[in-house]
Parts: structure tokens; sequence; C-alpha cells
């Protein structure tokens, strides 16, 4: 920090940057055999005209350049993150392993079905084990993220109406949704119609009495909901969209608060989509792969993706049971994706739900309620209470949410300002300004992966950021000022993004 | 900008005013809500000629934080619209009553004006009076 020590930090470059023509990571032998014309060995349509634009840059600088990046990152193995609606749990390192292992990682998804018996096997395990905790007796694990969830779960509930010679156009969404859910309903090709949320969190009944009808393909709820609040009233609201036809739809994104307690199926719902990254431990993010199986009801299982992954009893009822892919579903909704999914993804799934086991499971909902309500008592003393009221004071499930509406009018703080200030000490903020229901909302998932003194020193940083404010809200204002980036400008961002890497003179990326 | 309710406005529950000449209007959002939405980083105009109807939306505004409806607070039909803010959609924040204004409407029922708020009524509603 001193002025006088201090030694200008180098910019960041991007790798393209860093590239100088002739520069190269490994040098490949000397060729001991008769070079085979290119044209001989591929059809010409697969032949490349120029050179792809490649970095060329050694290996020293490769690994610098990757490592130096990595630790401008925050991340879940570098400290708390209680991001809301989001879980980021720890991810155990036992499943990298099991994932890395050669049969997993280098098979290839062209392989012929007889000798990919293991990973077939794996997959329709898993198919079982999300059927037994969501309750529902058929999935298919081809969706590849939540949102691809979604959008498979109303592609099935229009097939569904279809089938069955009925055309819907609406579907119902409570106002404390994820984005994700009216944006779905609108790719998927229905109308959105927003349900209100009563005084105690849940879905506003009468409301949604009002708006059911004829027209209504399917009903999308989260339980918990957004706000971390269980709605009582589910089975009244299972049997209020069931009355007029309408499938229902559950977004699985707050699974990890019920696991081994209550189940989707058993509360009436048609569809589930499980986000294998949030509740199932695969990495989050990095635009790496993700998948969003979904779970359903008998009366959707006709339309489910293709192919199928099915298990084949032997004729002689003595010889282990064949695994195969079943392309026969006349009735389904087609491919979602090409292959078969992002299998490194269910072999971590897999690896994470065996390794607990069921009564585990139960214990990792148990502890992700258990600590949010327990971080959610020491926010409710005060003096955060006066600044950060909760929005809706019920016991929660994993998450609660917060109001920033306090410090923004006696502090002069905004909930932005808050969240900045946290990466000063450490911790990654939580979500902010959702739901939009709440002003200024602050929603916090702590997980069941964190310690009591985590939880704690969270409830101190809180106090730590309100207190200083007091004194001088421009602290909280300008934050943050330890991190490798200031406060970034996200309106410029959105207004100009930059998105494409400009290519540089005198390097591989010009060609 | 500082924050303000001019009192030549009328304003609708929706953080919306209009500024009403004869039988057109003007719309756009008020200082109130442009402080909610944060920093607008996108407005894309209706067409002109659209049909706008009180208390619906008739367009969406994006911000960092989320994409929010726009609610017309009085019947029409829409005769200009701003499209300088399809390149510099930062005016609602920095102007909102101004150059942050958003469509011109021929009024269908220029007696809906008197369901609208005066600047009083409308800071009472978001406690600021």
């Amino acid at each position: 920090m001193s002025g006088r020590t201090a030694v200008p930090r180098e910019p960041t470059l991007t790798i393209y940057e860093r590239s100088r023509e002739g520069r190269r990571a490994f040098t490949p032998p000397r060729l001991d055999v008769p070079e085979t014309p290119i044209e001989e060995l591929l059809p010409h349509d697969a032949i490349r005209r120029e050179p792809p634009a490649l970095p060329e840059v050694s290996e020293p600088e490769i690994v610098r350049h990757y490592n130096n990046l990595s630790r401008k990152n925050f991340d879940l193995d570098t400290g708390f993150y209680p991001l809301g609606s989001c879980t980021m749990k720890h991810n155990p390192k036992l499943n990298e392993r099991v994932a890395a292992l050669p049969g997993h990682a280098r098979l290839h998804p062209l392989q012929d079905p007889e000798y990919a018996q293991g990973a077939l096997e794996l997959m329709w395990n898993l198919e079982r084990a999300l059927s037994e905790i969501s309750g529902l007796p058929h999935v298919s694990l081809q969706p590849s993220a939540g949102s691809h969830g979604e959008l498979a779960g109303l592609l099935l509930t229009r097939a569904y109406h279809e089938d069955r010679g009925e055309r819907r156009h609406k579907v119902l969404t409570p106002d404390t949704a994820h984005g994700t859910n009216p944006a779905t309903v609108t790719m998927a090709g229905y109308e959105v119609v927003k349900v209100g949320t009563a005084p105690d969190g849940g879905v506003d009944l009468d409301d949604l009495r009002a708006k059911a009808s004829d027209d209504v393909a399917c009903l999308m709820l989260t339980n918990p909901n957004t706000l971390g609040l269980f709605d009582r009233n589910i089975e009244e609201i299972a049997r209020i969209v069931h009355d007029v036809g309408g499938t229902l739809y559950y977004d699985g994104a707050n699974l990890n608060a019920v696991m081994g307690i209550s189940r989707p199926g058993d509360m009436g719902f048609d569809i589930v989509h499980f986000n294998l990254h949030k509740t199932f431990t695969q990495p989050h993010g990095g635009g790496g792969p993700g998948a969003g199986p979904i779970a359903v009801s008998d009366r959707i299982e006709p339309y489910l993706p293709c192919p199928r992954v099915v298990r084949r009893e032997p004729a002689n009822g003595k010889d282990a049971p064949r695994f195969d892919l079943e392309y026969a579903c006349p009735k389904s909704i087609g491919r979602l994706r090409g292959f078969h999914g992002n299998f490194g993804v269910f072999v971590r799934a897999y690896a994470y739900i065996r390794s607990v086991g069921g009564d585990g499971l139960r214990d990792v909902s148990e502890t992700a309620v258990l600590n949010a309500n327990y971080l959610r008592a020491l926010l409710a003393e005060e003096p955060i209470a006066e600044y950060l009221p909760i929005a809706f004071d019920r016991t929660c499930m994993h998450e609660f949410v917060l109001s920033g509406r306090g410090a923004r009018e006696k502090l002069g703080i905004k909930t932005l300002d808050i969240a900045k200030r946290m990466l000063d000490h450490r911790v990654h903020p939580p979500t902010v300004y959702f739901p939009l229901l709440v002003d200024e909302a602050l929603m916090i998932e702590p997980t069941e992966t964190e310690t009591k003194e985590t939880l704690d020193r969270f409830a101190e940083i809180v106090r730590e950021i309100l207190e200083e404010a007091k004194e001088d809200p421009e602290i909280a204002r300008n934050a943050p000022y330890s991190t490798p980036v200031r406060r970034l400008d996200e309106a410029r961002a959105a207004r100009q993004p930059i998105v494409r890497q400009p290519r540089q003179p005198g390097s591989g990326a010009e060609r | 900008m500082e924050e303000t309710y001019p009192d030549d406005l009328r304003y609708h529950a929706e953080h919306d005013w209009a500024r009403i000449e004869g039988d057109h209007a003007t719309f756009g959002v008020t200082w109130y809500a442009q402080d909610q939405l944060g920093e607008v980083v996108f407005f894309d105009p209706p067409e002109v000629g659209t049909e706008v109807v009180a208390g619906q939306a008739y367009a969406e505004v994006e911000s960092v934080k989320a994409v929010s409806d726009v609610i017309a607070p009085l019947s029409g039909e829409i005769v200009e619209v701003n499209e300088a803010l399809r390149e510099s959609p930062e005016r609602v924040n920095d102007d909102p009553y101004g150059e942050g204004w958003m469509v011109k409407v021929r009024l269908s029922d220029p007696a809906e004006v008197d369901e609208l708020m005066d600047a009083a009524a409308y800071r009472e509603t978001i406690g600021k009076s």
C-alpha cells in the first residue's frame, strides 16, 4: 500500500496479446516415417484453407498466464460464497478423481453401447437415484442446464396437451420466480401470466384461482421459493392447477433444502429439473459443461427426449442385465442435444450421491436449513436488523432474503455498496437485487458445507460494514479497494460489450 | 440529477409520468423509477402506430439490475418515439423528464387524465411527502 515501495502492476494481457510469431510451447519430434499428404487423410471440405488463429507462446508463459488469471478470481476454493438460489457448496475432490479415471474421461460418445456398458449403467443408476430423490418415476439426463431442463419441461407440457387434442396458451409463474422461468415460457412460445405473492411469502391462492383456466398449460413453481420459504399450501396449489388440466413444473434450483424430506412428485408435480451443479456438487460456471436432468410423472413419460437409456433383463434370467440406448420413442419431443449429455457431470453427481448416501442427502438438507436459520438469527440482531431487515420474518429453508432499504435510507448506502465492500473482507457477496419484489434485496444461502465460525465471521463483517458506513458512507460507496479490479462499469459493459479478442498485429491471430 | 417530481406533470402509481398537451401526451418514467432501476442499459422503443392501454405495458426497459415493463399512464396511439434512447439509454437516468422521454401518444380518452395523480399525491405514494 505504501506509495514509495509500490511497483506498478503489470497490465493484464490476454493470451493473444502475449503471442509472438514462431514461439512454441511444444516441439514435436522430427517425422521419421514417410509423410502422407493431408489430402489423402481428410475429406476436402474438412481441410482448413488457412491455419487457425492460435496464440504463439512458450510453455512457461502459458503456465504463468493462467496461474495469474486464476489468482485474480474469487471462487469457492478461496472463500465463503453465499450466493442465494445458486447453492455454492463445496465440490468434493473425490468427484474430480473419479471423473478423471480414463474409462470415464476418455470414453468416445460414439462408442457402441455394447462397449460402453459401464457408462450406460452409471447413467441408468443416476436416473434411478434422481427418480427416488424427486418422487417421479422417469428421468432424462439430456438437458444441459437448469434453463434447458425448463425448456424441456415446457416442450413436454406442450406435447402432452397436443396429444390430447388441446391447445393451451398460458403458463403461470409466481412473481418470485427465477428469471429463467418467464424467459423459458416466452422461448417455448407460451404467454407468461404472473401470480402474486401472499403476505406470508407464498403463492397468493386467490390470485392463482382467478388466473387458473382451461387455457393454462402449466404452473412453474420453486418450492421452497426464492424467498427461501416453503409454500405450505402446495397441495392446494397442485389441486387448483390439476383441476384446470394444467401440468405442474418444479424448478429444482432450491432442491438442496428438501432432499430426503419432501419430494416434488409427492407434492403433485409432473416435471422437475435438477441442477447438478447446485445440489449435486458439480462445479459451477466458467462456461464449462452443465447438466439439468428432468424427472417426470407417468402421464408425461411418453414424450421424454430420445434416445432413452434402458436396462434389458436377460432372456434366460441368469446373465447380467445389458444396458442400451432406445431410439424407438414415437411420441418423444426428440433429441435436445448432441450425443448423451455431459457425461463427466453425471459421474461427479453420481459419485456425490453414492458417497453421501440416502441418509447423507437428508443430512445435507437439514444442515443447509440449520445453517441458513442460524445465520438469519445472527443477522436479525441489532444493529444489523435496523438497516437490513428480513423481508419475510419466518423460519426459512436453505436461504433467506434481507432488504437493504434501511441502509439506503438511514446510511445512504445501497445494497450494491454493501456487496462491493464485502469483497474487501474476502467474502463473495450474496445474490443482490433479486427477487425483485424485495426492495434492495440481499439473498443469502450459506449451504451445509460452511462452519459455524465462517457464519459468525460473515455476520461480523456485515456489522462492521454498517458501523463503518455510519461514520463514513463514502467507504462503502467506493468499494472495493483490494480486489484486482475496482468497481466495474456494468452499464458500459452492457451498452458496449466487446466480446471478441481484437486481432493482434505480429501474432498468430493475425493470419 | 436531484430527486424531483415536476408540478406540471401527472403521475401513475407504476412510476410513470405524463405531460399533457391538449389531446396528446408525452410519457416517461419518474426519478424514483430510474433510481430504483439503476443504470439503464437498453430501451427498445415500440412502433409508431401501436395502441397503448392505460395500466398496461407498452415497452421494456433494461437496467444493470433487471428488465422491467414500462406502464402506460393513459390510453391512445403512439405517434412518436424517442429514437435517441436506442443509442443513449442513459438519458433515462440523466434527464428522466426531458431527454429521457419515451413516447408521444394521441389520447383516445382524455378523461383518463383525471385518474392520474398530481406531484404531491405521487410523492406521498413513494413516501417522499
